[in-house]
This record gives structure tokens, C-alpha cells and sequence, in this order.
């Protein structure tokens, strides 16, 4: 279906069901439960799920396959958001100008700084990205001021041209009248669960970005991306000039970002250069690497499971910590206090720290990794090692 | 005048001179080896051949067109493969792939962008890729990791990523170098198979004698960078001063 073989169409429904259902998966406790601060499932995060995991499926496009480390993707997904800002305050609230322009803007800029940084590769080729991203950053937060907007953030005032606002035109952003910020909130019982217009809006281009992704995975375009991690020079010698393939890829990812950076100024219409910071550009490398670099799902995973922390760890705090503990005599629920406490609320990057390092030098291949083992650890059969061990090693599909 | 044409070609390694004055014709469909010590130069003037090296004086034409200045990725694409002499494969693809990649380039030039056919849907490359690795005998291979074979079956692999491009000039740095006597024998039927089939050009670097007196037409003895002789096989055989600079010390060990 769609181009795709059998296995790939059942791993796109797979993805259709999940992000279709987030707001019902994402809400397991119910609404004033104890646990309820572990739910997900509102709008908020739940656009930053989709919105992340478009950003990643693209870096993924460019490091999963050619193997290029770029330190400086942030940079497009800054230069997407005040692309799809500066369309709010010339035309309207409408996010599809926006959304177009943030795309070809930033894979102009992509082209631009992937022309440069890829005459070098490894090492080189990273800290070329970073500085690139780090110098937009500080243009985006002096220089360029008029654009940017810049230590205050780009944002819409009242004064702004909005040539095709009309009268009574939306204020809030919209798709041609669908307003973002409407949810439709449902009560099943205890539970609550919350239909938001945005997250859709989101989801439904990441489910495009993921299905986009899976044909290049599976194209001959693809297959020359990944021979190119495999043994650039080989390439050459093999007649294929491989700038162009890398340079390609580099476009295409620089434009996912885009686009990632013009949905989060759709969600809330504002951007600000700290999106472009080195940390923005570092948190989409852990992200695919703790998902599983290279791998179809990964990315997603890796976006989702940062986001998670980001949002829900950090909001445990003492109090919060107290609460659970109350159960134990009082000496040893401070003890557990105060061991716990450097790990939640603003302690969360050290349990992200932790979780990745571990993640790396157990499961190299991420979380899919994790996966697969517990998929294989069900299906081993007790005289598996008799006839497995002997066949030819067949390599892991890229899609798992 | 020869398909290959190499004219007072030198090459310098810091202090090393590896290449002086080297000369070397190669004629249209023959199979002309070259051999000589270790450290002779001899890889080294085949990467002056196809744009690994630049040789520092010098001229190297194919089909009386300059290759120097050249990217590796044109000179190929100007009808010239080469096989390493340790093996250079897409470790991380499938045999399949290895061989499908070359097909591409051979099909669509240096770059394409086709991201939205599959690989499978390539019905035609896909066949020719299958039919050169039966060809080597790898027809069971297909799916496995190209870094996960053995040494001779990654020579194998090698020869057929070259030959599925159907070159005019095939380059070979010991292309038996580390295969049982069984594999260097039929790869040596291959290659008389693949010359008798095709108008190709072969230049071969090997030290197993056998393989050269099997397959050479004509033969040039590199020593210390420079060509001492070159001649036919038998008058390579009794050569006074080859005996002297390279078989002498080829039958000691
Ligand atoms: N990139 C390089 N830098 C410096 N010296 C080099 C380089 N490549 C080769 N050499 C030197 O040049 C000389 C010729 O090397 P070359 O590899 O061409 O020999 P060869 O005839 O292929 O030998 P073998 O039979 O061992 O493969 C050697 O002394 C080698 O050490
Ligand atoms: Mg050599």
C-alpha cells in the first residue's frame, strides 16, 4: 500500500493507531488519582511529542543514515519558528503560509550551511554545525534585532500589517478557521481525556514526515545514504559522487526541523533565539540516540521519553516525594527524601544524564535495542540455539 | 596506442621516491599484469590510476583522455574499476546492496536523487545484481552482512561490485591475496570467463605466480618504483634479471 512493502505498511498502521490514540494512551491514571501527575495526555505536551518527534524523524534522515553528527539543528528549527511568526504578523493567524515558508527558509539556510560544513567530515563536520548554530544564535539574539525581535522573542502585536485579518478575524492561530487551542475535553467515568485540535493538526504532518521518511529509508536514495556511513570512499571509487548525496540529506533534515520550529510557533506564536541555543541543537542528538540511531522508530521513542521527563519528572518535587513515602516511619521517609531528591524536579537532566549513559553502553542501539530483546527473550524457543546458530548472520532490518 | 597510457610518471613519499619514470602501456583487451617485491610501488601506481593519488610528475591518459585532475567518482565513471588490495566493501549492507550500489552508478551517473521508488522495484538492476553474484558463486549470500563474510568472500564480492559495472578497464591489486587454492582457482576460471565474454581490459597486481602465468598476456616487472621489463610471459619467465629481482626471492619463501 502507498509504495510500501507489507511489513512497512503494517508499521505505518501501527503508527497511525498510537498517534491517533495518544490522548487516551497517554491518560492512564485517572483525573484526581495520586498517579494522575504521570499522565501526558494533555495538549501541551502532547503537541511536543509530535512536534520533537517530526524534528528527530528528520535529524535521523541525516545521522541514522549517512552517519554526519550535526550539532547545529537548531538552528533550523529557530529559523522555521520566526518564519512562521513573521507570517502571523504580515498575513494572519493562518499557519499554512507560515508553515510553507518556515520549510523553505530554513532549507535554503540548510543548503547554505551544509555546502560549507560538509566539505569536512567526523569531528570537523560537527563543530562546523555547532558554530554555525551557535552564530546564529547570537545574530538572531543582537544583530538581527529587527527580524528577531530579538532578547524579547518575535511576537504579534496589535500593530502588525495582518493584511488578511479582516474584521472579525481569529486571533488565536488557526487552519483556515480550526482554531489550534480548541480541545474537546470527554469524562469516561474518573477518567478525563482531552481531544485538542493542535495536537491532530501536529500529529497528522508527523504521520506524513514519518511515512516521507520511510519511503527515503527504503529508496535506492536511501540505500546510498547509508553506504555512505558505511564507506564514503568505496562510494567514490564506485562512480558516485557522494557531496550531493550528504548535501541532500542535509537539506532535507534541515527542513524537517523547519518545520518542527514553524509547528511550535503554530502551537503558541511566539519564538525566541534560546530556541536555536547548543543545548536545543544537543537534545535532538540524544534524542535519536537514545531512541536508536539509524532505526525507523527510534527517534520517535528517544523525542517522546525526553519529552516525558522533561515535563512530568521535573514536577515531582519533595512534597510530592513525601506524599508517596508517608506510608514509612518518619526517619526513613526523610532518608528516601533527600536520597530522591537530586534525581526529580529540577534534578530531572540527572536522571536523563544517567538513563542515557546507561542507555549507551548497554544498549547501543537504543531503546529499539531494549525491544527487541524483550520481543526476542518471549519468542525464544528451548531449542532455538540448536538451529539458529549456524545460519548465515542475516543483518537487522533497518525498520526495527 | 594503449587504453592505458602511463608516461614518466613519479610519485615521492616525503624522502621516499616510491614511482620514478614510470612508462606502462596497456593495450585494449589484453590482460597485463604487474608484478614485482613488496614495496615496489606497485599500488601505489594504481592509485595514481584512479584519482586516490596524484602522481607529482608525470601524465596517465585512458582512451587518450587525461585522467589526472580528475575525482575518483569521474574516473570511474570514465569506464575504469578498480579491486583493493584489502578489501573495500559496504560493511554494513547486504551482499546485495554491495552489488546493487555499483549497478546504480553505472545506471544513473555520480548522483541521483531517487527517493521515491524502492530498491525492489529496480527489477532490472536486481536481476543483474543476483546474476553477477551467482557468478561468484554468492547467489547464498545475498541477504547477509557484507562485513560478516569471510576474506575470500569479501574478494569475491569485491570482483563482482567491479564487474557488474561492465568496465573497459578493470584494475585488480591481488585479487586472490588471502583465498584457499580452490577459491584462487576458480577465480582465475572467472576471469578467463569474464575476458573470453566481454571486451575488457584487465591490469592485474598479483604475487601467486600461478595466477600470473594463468592469466597475463603481457607482464611488467616493477622494482623500487621503477619498470625493469616488460615482455610476454615466457620471456618474463626466463628472465635473467627478474630471476634476480623478484622470483629468486619469491621461491625462497
Ligand atoms: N600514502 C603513503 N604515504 C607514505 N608512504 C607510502 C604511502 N603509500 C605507500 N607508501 C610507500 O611507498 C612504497 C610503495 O608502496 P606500495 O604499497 O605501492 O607497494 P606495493 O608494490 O603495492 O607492495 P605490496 O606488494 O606489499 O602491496 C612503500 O615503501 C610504502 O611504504
Ligand atoms: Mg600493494
Amino acid at each position: 500500500m502507498l509504495g510500501l512493502n507489507q511489513r512497512d505498511t503494517k508499521f505505518l498502521l501501527i503508527v497511525i493507531a498510537l498517534t491517533l490514540f495518544t490522548p487516551i494512551l497517554l491518560q492512564p491514571f485517572p483525573a484526581d488519582s495520586g498517579l494522575a501527575q504521570f499522565n501526558a495526555g494533555y495538549p501541551d505536551l502532547m503537541q511536543r511529542f509530535a512536534i520533537f518527534g517530526i524534528f528527530a524523524i528528520g535529524f535521523n534522515i541525516l545521522f541514522g543514515l549517512t552517519g554526519y553528527l550535526s550539532f547545529g539543528h537548531a538552528a533550523f528549527l529557530g529559523v522555521g519558528s520566526y518564519s512562521t511568526v513573521w507570517m502571523f504578523k504580515l498575513l494572519n493567524y493562518n499557519v499554512l503560509p507560515g508553515l510553507v515558508l518556515a520549510i523553505i527558509v530554513s532549507g535554503l539556510f540548510a543548503l547554505l550551511i551544509g555546502y560549507v560544513s560538509l566539505r569536512r567530515s567526523g569531528i570537523y563536520f560537527s563543530i562546523l554545525t555547532l558554530a554555525f548554530a551557535q552564530m546564529s544564535f547570537n545574530l538572531a539574539y543582537s544583530v538581527l534585532t529587527p527580524i528577531t525581535n530579538g532578547e524579547t522573542g518575535l511576537q504579534v502585536y496589535n500593530d502588525d500589517p495582518q493584511i488578511l485579518m479582516g474584521e472579525n478575524g481569529i486571533t488565536t492561530t488557526h487552519f483556515f478557521g480550526l482554531k489550534m487551542n480548541a480541545s474537546h475535553i470527554m469524562d469516561v467515568g474518573p477518567w478525563q481525556f482531552t481531544f485538542n485540535f493542535g495536537y491532530y493538526f501536529c500529529a497528522v504532518i508527523a504521520i506524513l514526515a514519518f511515512y516521507l521518511s520511510l519511503r527515503i529509508f527504503r529508496s535506492p536514495f536511501g540505500m546510498m545514504l547509508r553506504a555512505v556511513k558505511s564507506n564514503q570512499q568505496r562510494m567514490n571509487y564506485t562512480g558516485l559522487s557522494s557531496r550531493p548525496y550528504t548535501l541532500a540529506a542535509f537539506v532535507i533534515s534541515g527542513m524537517y526541523a523547519g518545520l518542527a520550529g514553524g509547528l511550535l510557533a503554530s502551537m503558541d506564536p511566539l519564538a525566541g533565539a534560546e530556541r536555536m541555543q547548543w543545548t536545543a541543537s544537543g537534545e535532538v542528538v540524544l534524542m535519536t540516540i537514545l531512541g536508536g540511531a539509524g532505526t525507523m522508530m527510534g527517534p520517535i521513542l528517544g523525542a517522546g521519553f525526553i519529552k516525558y521527563f522533561e515535563n512530568i519528572f521535573s514536577k515531582i518535587n519533595d512534597q510530592v516525594l513525601h506524599g508517596w513515602f508517608a506510608f514509612l516511619p518518619d526517619g526513613l521517609e526523610n532518608a528516601l527524601v533527600w536520597l530522591l531528591h537530586p534525581f526529580v524536579g529540577k534534578g530531572w537532566h540527572l536522571t536523563l544524564g544517567i538513563l542515557f549513559m546507561l542507555v549507551v553502553v548497554f544498549l547501543p542501539g537504543g531503546l529499539v535495542e531494549l525491544g527487541q530483546r524483550i520481543r526476542n527473550m518471549f519468542r525464544k524457543k528451548p531449542k532455538a540455539d540448536n538451529d539458529g546458530s549456524h545460519k548465515p548472520q542475516q543483518t537487522p532490518h533497518v525498520a526495527e | 596506442m594503449g587504453l592505458l597510457e602511463v608516461k614518466d610518471v613519479g610519485k615521492r613519499f616525503g624522502g621516499l621516491q616510491a614511482l620514478s619514470d614510470v612508462n606502462l602501456s596497456v593495450q585494449e583487451n589484453t590482460v597485463h599484469a604487474i608484478i614485482g617485491p613488496n614495496g615496489a610501488g606497485k599500488s601505489t601506481l594504481l592509485n595514481c590510476l584512479i584519482g586516490k593519488l596524484i602522481p607529482d610528475t608525470g601524465s596517465v591518459t585512458f582512451q587518450g583522455q587525461s585522467v589526472l585532475g580528475r575525482k575518483p567518482h569521474e574516473i570511474n565513471q570514465m569506464g575504469i574499476s578498480r579491486i583493493f588490495q584489502t578489501p573495500e566493501i559496504f560493511g554494513d549492507l547486504t551482499v546485495l546492496e554491495n552489488v546493487l550500489i555499483p549497478c546504480f552508478a553505472k545506471r544513473d551517473g555520480s548522483f541521483r536523487m531517487h527517493a521515491f521508488e524502492t530498491v525492489e522495484a529496480e527489477k532490472d538492476l536486481n536481476e543483474k545484481a543476483v546474476a553477477m553474484l551467482e557468478d561468484v558463486n554468492m547467489q547464498d549470500k545475498l541477504q547477509m552482512q557484507a562485513s560478516s563474510l569471510s576474506r575470500g568472500d569479501k574478494r569475491r564480492l569485491e570482483m563482482a561490485m567491479s564487474l557488474v559495472q561492465d568496465p573497459k578497464l578493470l584494475l585488480l591489486d591481488e585479487p586472490t591475496a588471502g583465498m584457499a587454492r580452490a577459491d584462487t582457482n576458480s577465480t582465475i576460471d572467472l576471469l578467463k570467463e569474464i575476458k573470453e565474454k566481454r571486451d575488457i581490459t584487465m591490469a592485474i597486481i598479483e604475487h601467486d605466480m600461478h595466477v600470473v602465468f594463468s592469466l597475463a598476456e603481457r607482464i611488467t616487472v616493477l622494482a623500487q618504483g621503477t619498470p625493469l621489463v616488460e615482455d610476454t610471459p615466457d620471456n618474463i619467465r626466463d628472465h635473467p634479471k627478474v630471476r634476480e629481482a623478484y622470483l629468486g626471492e619469491t621461491q625462497q619463501t
